[in-house]
């Protein structure tokens, strides 16, 4: 049995002296990171607010998809095409899963594919390619000139390359942009990324649609 | 593996991907395993396939082409990301086998590339390949199509649903 009115012996004092100052500590480290200014260095917000722009492009069923269509809420947006072999499906693949793993929140931001492939993906085409994913995509082709200016806006690079027998590839930008509610540009998923890290940024654009609602009013 | 392992690792796997799980074929020194490739669109003309190839000899071997009923072309390619960009290229001179080593061909770096689907690539299907050698010569394989989610080539279990 252990008596709980026993005075106790050094060793335990000093213990107990550590854990308070362990506790002391812990606290100042929060305040600090938490009371620390959490906005990205000027350069990244005077980028993000020229990043993306407006844009205009058609969906699988015809209708026209704009900025403002998505306004309201958070995206993950990435271009491709879809006679991509790997990293287009392996990344929409990925994005379907990283929302699978949010639960709730995974439906509390859009995921759009933007084709830059005009001569071959026409709507119906994106329309089959996204339907492999098992969730719902924005898979957005149209015009040369629209596709063009959308890839202005988001900073994509695209070459086409022949192969042999005729046909040709793209090499093209793999990124995936996290962009807000506001369609502001807040940062990337990289094809490298570990899910660790992905899911922490887009819990963040959830996030932060979620706290600040008023952001994601339509204009 | 041992052969007790390895049998408990069928037994498990093939309790949800009987006809999903790739097989080992040998052909001379080499070994190749676990082809399989990726489900596709009906409006998909592409895709990719993926292996791994041993040489258990003591001479290099190279894979020089492939052909499949199912695609009017395939080739040899390399994808690679430079900067945030993805480029795919070409492997004109076919994919080196080193003496004692192994190779694989998987998403993200080296591919077989369907060209010229003639049917779309549905999953537990099995695509014929030969494959052809500079020494060891054309070799058959089956690429065993997995969900379009799938990253190698028994994912079936940990698939969309
Ligand atoms: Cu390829």
């Amino acid at each position: 049995m252990v008596s709980t009115d026993r005075a106790p012996t050094p060793t335990i004092v000093i213990v107990r002296r550590l854990l308070w100052a362990a506790v002391a500590l812990a606290a100042l480290v929060g305040s600090i990171i938490f009371f620390a200014p959490k906005d990205e260095p000027e350069a990244t917000r005077a980028y993000a607010d020229t990043f993306g722009g407006p844009f205009t492009l058609t969906a699988p069923d015809g209708s026209a998809v704009s900025n403002r269509t998505l306004a309201g809420k958070p995206y993950a947006i990435f271009f491709g095409f879809t006679r991509c072999p790997e990293v287009c499906p392996t990344t929409l693949a990925r994005m379907a899963s990283l929302r699978q793993q949010l639960g709730p929140d995974g439906m509390k931001f859009d995921i759009v594919f933007v084709s830059v492939d005009p001569e071959h993906d026409k709507p119906a085409d994106i329309g089959s390619y996204i339907s492999l994913f098992k969730t719902p995509i924005y898979g957005l082709t149209g015009s040369p000139a629209q596709l063009a200016q959308i890839r202005k806006g988001y900073g994509v690079y695209v070459k086409k390359v022949p192969i042999e027998g005729g046909d040709y590839t793209i090499d093209h930008t793999a990124a995936i942009f996290l962009m807000d509610a506001r369609g502001k540009f807040v940062t990337t998923i990289d094809y490298h990324e570990n899910d660790r890290t992905a899911l922490e940024k887009l819990k963040r654009i959830v996030a932060e649609a979620s706290a600040a609602p008023e952001a994601g009013q339509k204009p | 593996m041992t052969f007790v392992t390895r049998l408990a690792a069928i037994a498990l796997l093939s309790a949800a991907a009987t006809p999903l799980l790739a097989q080992s074929v040998t052909a001379g020194k080499l070994v190749i395993d676990q082809a399989w490739s990726r489900q596709t669109a009906p409006t998909q003309k592409v895709g990719g396939g993926f292996l791994s190839i041993t040489n258990k000899g003591k001479t290099a071997d190279r894979l020089v082409s492939a052909t499949s009923p199912v695609a009017t072309e395939v080739q040899l390619h390399t994808m690679s990301m430079d900067g945030g960009v993805m480029r795919m290229r070409q492997m004109k001179d076919g994919i080196a086998i080193p003496a004692g080593k192994t190779v694989e061909l998987k998403p993200g770096g080296l591919h077989v590339m369907f060209i010229g689907l003639k049917r779309p690539l549905a999953v537990g299907d099995s695509v014929p390949v030969k494959l052809r050698f500079a020494r060891q010569g054309e070799v058959q394989v089956r690429f065993k199509v997995q969900p379009v989610g799938a990253t190698g080539p028994a994912e079936a279990r940990h698939g969309q649903h």
